[in-house]
């Protein structure tokens, strides 16, 4: 029955794009796209219950690893996109190592990332290398081989599969000795630590997992836009956005960020043309913020485990 | 099997444990007991590697552990269990002490058959599916002591497993533990209740304001007069004789 499901939702997913208008498929591609970035947060965030404020410190590292090297150095992007993502994840055992060797938990670690992305987000605004706060064009070039793309399709598909990719990472965890750790850790760091896990080697571990997948979101992003600078990438609107998604269909669950960012990403679109329709709220803008903030107030009030726990709930 | 050797643990200028040894033999299940804030759950902590101690020596089979992490001392084959249980509440009880069977093997099917076997052991097949949180006092200790024993260990450490259950119920675990070194798995137990401790170990060590103040068997130690006093307040073991 669930299979069933999930299948006829892979099909409907693969067809959508030859049926429904270029917007469309635009939209599908970003609710995917979304879903992978949020996929990444919830695997250190949802499963193992580091909270970060600051992933867009890893979506920013793959971004602009990958430009740099292209742009700068004259590697064709496929091959960069594999060095961003391994960068990232760099990135990630390095911030892990230095904020749990320190012992930071719960919201000081959360902090410290968002601190972490704010010094990544400075040093790109600066730094020669990164052109500045100027930011980064990469010149079309509207090839495949050359990650660019001449039709909504191709990176629809693309994110598709980034998309599935990290769902099955994510239910790996939900079946290995690996995610049944992090787990472990989240709900009770010292009765972890009592049974026997390395509880910092374990951190360390997740977050290089997340800042890798991250980081390939990134490089994605930069390759679809052809353009970064250093707030698109270090942003805090993409950390809010991963946490956002997740936290709206269900931390630590498989289908969680896919479920928030279908949400969010439908609220985004309904919002942004509403004040045509209602001048009254002409003022009100970004109108998706504010019914993402209402959105917010009330899963936290009612329904703490996302949108995720209610078809647990009907299936039990 | 376990030789603690002047072991003290100072939290800023209080002595929480101060020179403490104590050894405990292969198969033996040993009592510590003490009143209140005497530093049994100190000792244990440090014990287990969850504080380094100031000073002092620990060794386990054999082997120098002092200042060793607690996954460390939990692969040489040594687990605690909290006084304050400690499930993961939003897991269920199998996959609570499938993290504890996850320590011996990485395969999902043959953790979940050692956690099922080890749920049988201490009584909680029938609790499999519940959620952690959803658990009684009673089925908060045994599924410590199950997480526990699923992790495999050679010596167990059990702080105060029987704190907050009903007569039937220690009864029922006293069972499950005496079962459990039948197995082959030595116990050094802290409790507060006697009656358990009388019946199930075979020595008893004393530990009153962080010092060891006595040693020997249940009887032996419950006509010390120190002891007597350390519980009582001084000068009690001249009024009780009397």
């Amino acid at each position: 029955m669930r299979n069933a499901a999930l299948a006829a939702a892979l099909l409907a997913a693969l067809v959508y794009p030859l049926l429904v208008p270029n917007y469309l498929i635009t939209v599908g591609m970003l609710m995917f796209f979304t879903a992978f970035i949020g996929q990444s947060w919830n695997v250190s965030g949802g499963f193992a219950g580091q909270t970060s404020f600051g992933h867009a410190v890893f979506f920013g590292v793959g971004a602009y690893t990958s430009t740099i090297l292209h742009v700068s150095y004259g590697w064709n992007p496929w091959l960069a996109w594999p060095v961003a993502t391994a960068m990232g994840g760099l990135v990630g055992a390095g911030i892990a190592f230095l904020s749990f060797r320190a012992g930071l938990r719960g919201s000081y670690f959360a902090l410290i990332t968002l601190a972490f992305a704010e010094v990544f987000r400075i040093v790109a605004n600066s730094a020669g290398f990164t052109r500045g706060g100027l930011g980064m064009l990469i010149k079309a070039d509207s090839r495949f081989e050359n990650f660019q793309f001449a039709t909504p399709i191709a990176p629809y598909y693309l994110a598709l599969a980034l998309c599935l990719v990290s769902l099955a990472i994510a239910w790996w965890l939900t079946r290995s000795r690996f995610g049944a750790r992090l787990v472990a850790i989240r709900e009770n760091e010292d009765a972890a630590r009592a049974l026997g896990i390395d509880v910092f080697a374990e951190k360390v571990k997740v977050l290089t997992l997340s800042g890798a997948m991250c980081a390939a979101g990134g490089t994605f992003y930069a390759q679809k836009y052809l353009y970064i600078d250093p707030s698109i990438a270090f942003g805090i609107d993409k950390s809010v956005e991963m946490l956002l998604v997740t936290m709206v269909g269900g931390a630590g669950t498989i289908f969680g960020p896919l479920i928030g960012s279908i949400a969010l990403t439908t609220i985004n679109e309904l919002t942004r043309n509403a004040a045509s329709v209602f001048p009254a709220l002409k003022n009100v803008q970004p109108l998706s913020l504010v019914v993402y903030g209402a959105m917010l107030i009330l899963i936290v009030a009612r329904l703490p485990d996302g949108f995720a726990s209610l078809l647990k709930r009907r299936h039990a | 099997m376990l030789e603690v050797r002047e072991l003290s643990k100072a939290f800023g200028g209080l002595k929480a444990v101060d020179k403490a040894s104590l050894d405990v033999a292969e198969g033996e299940i040993v009592g510590l007991i003490g009143p209140n804030g005497a530093g049994k759950t100190t000792l244990f902590a440090a014990i287990a590697g969850f504080h380094t101690p100031d000073s002092g020596r620990i060794a386990f089979a054999g082997h120098d552990i002092t200042g060793l992490a607690p996954h460390q001392v939990c692969a040489a084959g040594m687990v605690r269990t909290f006084q304050i249980t400690q499930p993961f509440a939003r897991i269920s009880v199998r996959e609570n002490i499938m993290v504890g069977a996850y320590f011996r093997t990485a395969d999902r099917r043959e953790a979940m058959h050692l956690a099922e076997a080890v749920a049988a052991r201490v009584g909680m097949t029938s609790q499999l599916d519940r959620q952690g949180s959803d658990l009684t006092v009673a089925g908060r200790k045994r599924l410590e002591l199950a997480r526990a024993l699923a992790t495999r260990p050679r010596l167990l450490l059990l702080d105060e497993v029987m704190a907050g259950l009903n007569p039937t119920e220690i009864a029922e675990i006293v069972e499950v533990i005496r079962e459990i070194r039948t197995a082959g798995v030595t116990i050094l137990l802290i409790e507060h209740v006697m009656q358990a401790v009388t019946s199930l170990a075979e020595r008893v060590y004393v530990l009153n304001q962080g010092r060891m103040i006595a040693e020997g068997t249940p009887a032996a130690i419950a006509e010390n007069p120190e002891v007597v006093e350390a519980y009582l307040g001084h000068g009690a073991a001249k009024v009780l004789r009397a």
